[in-house]
C-alpha cells in the first residue's frame, strides 16, 4: 500500500475546497452548465440518463480495508446502497445529488481517496495490473511508477485541457492484465541487458469507433527518463492533436495519420530539447516513492497446508479453489478473484454490505489490502492457504465466491441504456440473460476460458472489440440491435474481433451467444484449445456459418 | 475587461489594433502576429512598447528571434477547454527564456488561473469581472504542487527530498 503524506493529503483536500466553491458558485448561477460541465468532469462528475453518476479513481487498483469501507459508507449515505466497479479501476456511483457531492469527495478525501480526472480531457486514472507485487515472476512493482505517474499526471499545468482523454496503464509481466496495448500510452516495465530498469513504451492505442492497437514508439525508455519521455509525448500531442472533431481527438488519430514513425520522431525532437527540467528520476526519488509503499510481512508457510488437503474433499471448494484462486509469489500464499459476477447480476456492483464484509476479511486474511482488476472484479492479494476454506465460506455467504472468473459468464459489461446517456442499446440485462443461459457451473468450466464484452455504444466502455465474443450496441430504425465479433484479446497478444455478420435483434442476442459456443465446443481439437485460439486456427467462417444458417 | 497583472488588477497600457487599422504614433500596442510579420522592423523600431498576439496554432520558431526585443506575448485561448496555449507559454519561458509580459487571453476563466501561472502566464484578461475581483484569493487555494515548471513553485517531490536530507542529517 503507498501511504499518503501530509502533502498528498492536503492537496487533495485543496482540491475538496475548490470544487466545492465550484458547486456553490454552479447552484447560484456564477457558473453557466458549460462552463461548471468541465470543471465537474474533472472531478468525475457526469451527468447520466437520471441522476448525476460519481467516478472515482482508485489508483493502480490498490484499495485498503479503511477506503473500501469509505466507498460503502458513500453508498449508503448518498447513493441507493451500492457502487460499480469499472474497466479502469474506478468506482462509480449513480445516484448521487450535485449539492450532496463536495461532501463525498470529502468523506474520502479523509481516507486519501479522490476523483480528480476520472472523466474530462486529461490525464486519467493511472492503471496497472491487479496482481501487481504479488504475481510470481514479476519483473518488480509496478505501482512505484504507476504512483509516480499518478503524482505527475494529477493538476498537470500544460495537459489538462488535451484534445481529449489520455489513458496510462502499467505492467511489469509478461502476462499483462493491464490492457496496456489498448491504451493511449502502454509501458511495459522490463529490465535491459544491463540489468536496469526501463519501459518498452507503447502509444496511440486504443478503442471506440476507431479502434487501434499501440504501436511500439521506443523499445527502452530508462526509468529515471520515463516522466520526460512521457511529457514529450503530451506535449506533441497537445499541440497536433485533432480539436476540430471529438471523433479524431484521441492521439491514436494523431499517431495514425502522421504515421508511428514520423510520430516518433516529432517525440524524440521534443524530448531532445528538453534537456534537463527537473523531470529526471534518480534513484534516491524513486527510492524515496518506494520506501512509503509497505509490504506484508509473510510468514514461512507449507505449500500445502493440512486445512487445504482436508478441504479437498468438498467439491464445491474445490471447483471455487481451481477457478478463483491463483499462485502468489510467496510459498504459502495465494492471490484470491473475488467474482462481482453473479447469476444473473450486472457485471462489477457490489453493495454498500458486501464492500464492508471484503473490507472486514481483507483485514482478516489479506493484510488489509483489496484490488480491483479491469475485469470489473475484486482480489484479495495475500491470502495464506490455510485460510482458505474459512475464506470461501464467509465470501460464499455474501455472494462473492462464484466460481466463474476468467469463464463465460465473467462479462465485461458498460452500464449501457439503463444508465448512460450516450448508449444506443441496454448491456446489463444482456449480461444478466447471458449468466442465466450458463449458470451451470460445469458446463461453464468444460467451455473454459472466455471473456464476453458487451458496449452499448461505439464509445466501447465496455471494450467489446477485445472480447473473445464482443457485443455492440446498435440502433436500428429505434430498435436495439447487437453486432457480435469473435477472435479478439485485450492482452499482450492483443487485437481486435471480427464482426461475424449482420447485427441482431435484443431478442436473439443470448440464443446466438449459446449457437456460437456450441459450435466452438463441436470444432476445438482438444479440451485445452481455448475458444480465442479455435477462433485464429478457424478463422469466423464456421462460427458465421453455424449463426446466420438458420436466421 | 479587467486586466490582471502583478496580482492586481489593473489599467491595460496596451492597446489591441486590429489588422487593417492605422497605428497611434506612440504608446503600448498589442498587434496580431500577422501584422507583426508583415514588417516586424517597422514595428519594433517604432516609439512605445510592442506586444504580438500570438496564435495557439502557429508555430513559435517565427516569434523566437524577436523575443529580446517584445514588451508583451499574448497567448490566446479561443475557448477554455483548448489549452494549446499551455504548451506555449512553458516554452517561451522555460525553453526561451522569455522574461517579458505574458499575457492570457481568450476564455480566461477563474478556475484556469492556477494552472496559467504555473505555465508562466503573469497577466490575464479576465473575462468576467467577478472572477479578476478573485484572483488573489484562487492563487492561495493550492499550497501543493507535484510538477516542476519554470514557476520557481517547489514541488512535492523536491519538499521530501529536502525533508529525507533533514532529517538524515539530524540524525
Amino acid at each position: 500500500m503507498y501511504a499518503y503524506d501530509e502533502l498528498d493529503r492536503t492537496l487533495i483536500n485543496e482540491r475538496v475546497s475548490e470544487f466545492r466553491d465550484q458547486v456553490k458558485r454552479r447552484l447560484s448561477g456564477e457558473l453557466t452548465e458549460d462552463e461548471f460541465k468541465m470543471l465537474r468532469l474533472q472531478n468525475g462528475v457526469y451527468l447520466q440518463l437520471h441522476a448525476y453518476m460519481f467516478r472515482v479513481a482508485i489508483p493502480y487498483g490498490t484499495l485498503s480495508s479503511k477506503q473500501m469501507r469509505a466507498f460503502a459508507r458513500v453508498a449508503r449515505r448518498y447513493d441507493r446502497g451500492y457502487g460499480h466497479f469499472t474497466t479502469r479501476q474506478n468506482i462509480q456511483f449513480n445516484w448521487i445529488k450535485l449539492a450532496e457531492l463536495p461532501d463525498a469527495l470529502a468523506d474520502l478525501a479523509e481516507v486519501g481517496i479522490h476523483a480528480m480526472q476520472t472523466s474530462g480531457n486529461n490525464m486519467r486514472n493511472v492503471t496497472s495490473d491487479q496482481w501487481a507485487g504479488v504475481a510470481p515472476g514479476e519483473v518488480e512493482d509496478p505501482r512505484i511508477w504507476s504512483e509516480i505517474l499518478r503524482q505527475h499526471t494529477t493538476l498537470h499545468p500544460e495537459f489538462s485541457f488535451l484534445p481529449r482523454k489520455f489513458k496510462i496503464a502499467i505492467t511489469a509481466s509478461e502476462h499483462d492484465r493491464a490492457a496496456i496495448k489498448v491504451h493511449d500510452i502502454g509501458l511495459r516495465l522490463y529490465k535491459n541487458a544491463e540489468g536496469e530498469t526501463g519501459f518498452e513504451v507503447l502509444v496511440g492505442g486504443g478503442l471506440g469507433r476507431t479502434p487501434f492497437i499501440g504501436k511500439t514508439i521506443k523499445p527502452f525508455v530508462h526509468g529515471r527518463d520515463i516522466l520526460s519521455y512521457v511529457e514529450a509525448i503530451l506535449r506533441v500531442y497537445n499541440q497536433y492533436g485533432r480539436r476540430d472533431n471529438i471523433y479524431k481527438a484521441r492521439i491514436k488519430i494523431l499517431v495514425h495519420e502522421l504515421g508511428i514513425e514520423k510520430f516518433s520522431r516529432e517525440v524524440e525532437e521534443e524530448w531532445k530539447q528538453m534537456g534537463d527540467v527537473g523531470l529526471t528520476l534518480d534513484h534516491s526519488v524513486v527510492e524515496e516513492v518506494r520506501s512509503r509503499f509497505s509490504y506484508p510481512a509473510y510468514e514461512k508457510l507449507p505449500h500445502m497446508p493440512d486445512e487445504l488437503k482436508q478441504a479437498a474433499h468438498d467439491p464445491l471448494f474445490e471447483r471455487w479453489r481451481r477457478n478463483s484462486v491463483f499462485p502468489h509469489k510467496a510459498q504459502g500464499y495465494s492471490i484470491v478473484t473475488l467474482s462481482l459476477k453473479p447469476v444473473g447480476g450486472p457485471p462489477g456492483d457490489a453493495t454498500a454490505d458486501q464492500m464492508d464484509a471484503v473490507a472486514d476479511l481483507a483485514d482478516k486474511y489479506s493484510f488489509g489490502e483489496i484490488r480491483v482488476g479491469h475485469e470489473q472484479n475484486l482480489c484479495l492479494p495475500h491470502v495464506a492457504k490455510r485460510d482458505l476454506p474459512q475464506l470461501w465460506k464467509a465470501l460464499d455467504r455474501i455472494g462473492l465466491a462464484t466460481p466463474n472468473v476468467n469463464l463465460v459468464t465473467d462479462i465485461i459489461a458498460c452500464p449501457g441504456l439503463d444508465y448512460c446517456s450516450l448508449a444506443n442499446a441496454r448491456s446489463i440485462p444482456i449480461a444478466q440473460e447471458l449468466t442465466r443461459r450458463f449458470a451451470n457451473h460445469d458446463t461453464a468450466e468444460l467451455i473454459g476460458r472466455l471473456h464476453i464484452n458487451i458496449s452499448g455504444c461505439i464509445n466501447a466502455c465496455g471494450h467489446h472489440h477485445v472480447g473473445h465474443i464482443g457485443i455492440l450496441g446498435v440502433e436500428k430504425n429505434g430498435e436495439e440491435f447487437y453486432q457480435i465479433t469473435i477472435g479478439g484479446r485485450a492482452d499482450e497478444g492483443a487485437q481486435m474481433g471480427t464482426l461475424i455478420g449482420p447485427a441482431i435483434p435484443y431478442a436473439e442476442v443470448a440464443d446466438v451467444i449459446e449457437d456460437i459456443v456450441e459450435a466452438y465446443l463441436a470444432l476445438r481439437d482438444r479440451p485445452e484449445e481455448l475458444f480465442v485460439d479455435a477462433v485464429k486456427r478457424l478463422g469466423v467462417e464456421p462460427f458465421k456459418e453455424r449463426v446466420y444458417a438458420t436466421r | 475587461m479587467p486586466l490582471v497583472k502583478q496580482g492586481r488588477i489593473t489599467t491595460d497600457l496596451f492597446v489591441h489594433i486590429a489588422d487593417g487599422t492605422e497605428l497611434p504614433g506612440d504608446g503600448s500596442i498589442l498587434v496580431p502576429a500577422s501584422r507583426f510579420l508583415e514588417d516586424p522592423e517597422v514595428l519594433l523600431k517604432r516609439a512605445g512598447k510592442l506586444g504580438v498576439i500570438w496564435p495557439n496554432n502557429r508555430d513559435l520558431d517565427d516569434l523566437v528571434p524577436y523575443l529580446g526585443r517584445l514588451a508583451a506575448v499574448a497567448l490566446v485561448f479561443p475557448s477554455f477547454r483548448d489549452g494549446r496555449a499551455y504548451s506555449q507559454a512553458r516554452l517561451l519561458r522555460e525553453r526561451h527564456g522569455y522574461d517579458g509580459e505574458l499575457r492570457a487571453t481568450g476564455q480566461v476563466l477563474r478556475d484556469q488561473f492556477v494552472f496559467m501561472s504555473r505555465a508562466g502566464f503573469d497577466a490575464f484578461e479576465v473575462r468576467k469581472d467577478f472572477d479578476a475581483d478573485a484572483f488573489a484569493a484562487t492563487m492561495k487555494s493550492y499550497s501543493v504542487f507535484y510538477q516542476p515548471t519554470g514557476d520557481g513553485r517547489v514541488t512535492a517531490l523536491h519538499r521530501r527530498m529536502q525533508l529525507r536530507h533533514s532529517e538524515s542529517a539530524g540524525q
